[in-house]
């Protein structure tokens, strides 16, 4: 049923956001550390073990594959949200760190991914299209 | 008449959202078929035109919250707000590949810490430029260059003045908001064409919504890779702010 996959995702959410919150409480932080990468990480061995077992229907897919694509319009409607406004008031202080920030960041991407890269890897990604 | 618009369009808000979202996509997809040629993707004009309007928004209402403090579009606050976003974000893992986070994992963590240190040094230095001198001030503007959840936990923690506090956040949207906007055109300069680099870069940057709107309009399959790093970034800034950061901070400049 279509409800199952909506209930494997939002029981994964819960687990790894319950999970994040106690590592903050552990290590002494005010926030949720990690809890939706924590949840990804569970979904995907999830789903990972449910392929294998042969239980993942067609309609849990549906389920899962819904949420999965109404991550642009989310993000859309996320971007409305913004406090723009604030971003463009917070001065120039604010902004020349921000593009700066941004900047250099984007620059360090293709350095810190060649780390750590081994060579017959690179063969693999490069000739394999997302 | 108007009344009776007006009350069902804010007592469906969520349902209405879907509607906006729907109509924003649509405009989003026929100006990139017919006024870029569908040189920039429909999905990166979509998030300019929400930025555009969450502009929009807050002039007009002098609210924090974009559009959505419009109380007409009230309902776009629940679609796009945090649960949302996360429960989107979540799903996005149902198309990732494990093999692919295990074998990027260790650069991942990496390029995570790297990327806070690296936000936070930036944000030191400008705020050293702009006259700022005090360890609390400089800790507090070196975490809002990290992102904007960081620069306010910090703050408080450690007792940032209100002026400081809110340039960090300010600060750290600009981030997001750039992030969000620059991928989708800048990313295959940096080599974001694999599920190593979408974790590098989710590592770099941090701020989940701007890696993950951005990687969304570039190509929606990278965004569970970049999320899956992004997502620990600001919990490892507030937890390194406070303590270490701050620490080395006043070791520097005393205080």
């Amino acid at each position: 049923m279509v409800i199952y996959g909506v209930a494997i995702l939002a029981v994964c959410m819960i687990v790894g956001m319950l999970l994040g919150e106690w590592l903050g409480i552990a290590i002494g932080v005010e926030a949720n550390v990690g809890g939706v990468g924590i949840a990804m990480l569970i979904l995907i061995i999830v789903i990972d073990r449910l392929k294998i077992s042969n239980r993942l229907s067609e309609p849990t897919q549906m389920g899962l594959g819904f949420w999965n694509a109404m991550y642009i319009p989310i993000v859309v409607a996320m971007a409305a949200n913004q406090n723009v406004v604030a971003a463009l008031d917070g001065g120039p202080l604010a902004i020349v760190t921000g593009i700066a920030v941004v900047v250099i960041s984007f620059l360090a991407v293709p350095f810190v991914s060649r780390i750590g890269k081994g060579k017959s890897e690179s063969i693999d990604e490069g000739g394999r299209p997302l | 008449m108007i009344e009776s618009i007006e009350n069902v369009l804010v007592g469906n808000g969520l349902i209405f959202g879907f509607a906006i979202v729907g109509a924003i996509m649509v405009i989003a997809y026929a100006l990139s078929k017919y006024a870029t040629r569908g040189l920039v993707h429909g999905s990166s004009i979509a998030i300019l035109l929400g930025l555009v309007l969450a502009y929009i928004g807050g002039r007009l209402t002098g609210g924090e919250n974009g559009l959505s403090d419009v109380s007409l579009f009230a309902g776009i606050s629940l679609l796009g707000g945090g649960m949302m976003r996360d429960f989107a974000i979540v799903a996005t893992a149902f198309g990732a590949d494990f093999r692919e986070i295990k074998r990027a994992g260790v650069t991942g963590v990496l390029a995570l810490v790297l990327g806070i240190l690296l936000s936070f040094t930036i944000g030191v230095v400008f705020a050293l430029m702009f006259g700022y001198t005090d360890a609390v001030s400089l800790t507090t503007i070196g975490a809002g260059a990290t992102t904007y959840i960081v620069g306010p936990v910090t703050g408080a923690a450690i007792g940032a003045s209100s002026e400081v506090i809110a340039i960090s956040i300010a600060a750290g949207l600009v981030k997001a908001i750039l992030t969000m906007a620059l991928t989708p055109f800048l990313g295959k300069y940096i080599g974001l064409d694999n599920p190593r680099s979408a974790m590098v870069f989710g590592g770099l940057l941090g701020t989940t919504s701007g890696v993950a709107g951005g990687l969304a309009a570039l190509n929606p399959k990278l965004v569970p890779y970049g999320a899956v790093t992004a997502t620990f970034y600001t919990g490892l800034g507030c937890l390194l702010g406070p303590s270490v950061l701050y620490m080395m901070m006043r070791l520097i400049f005393g205080g």
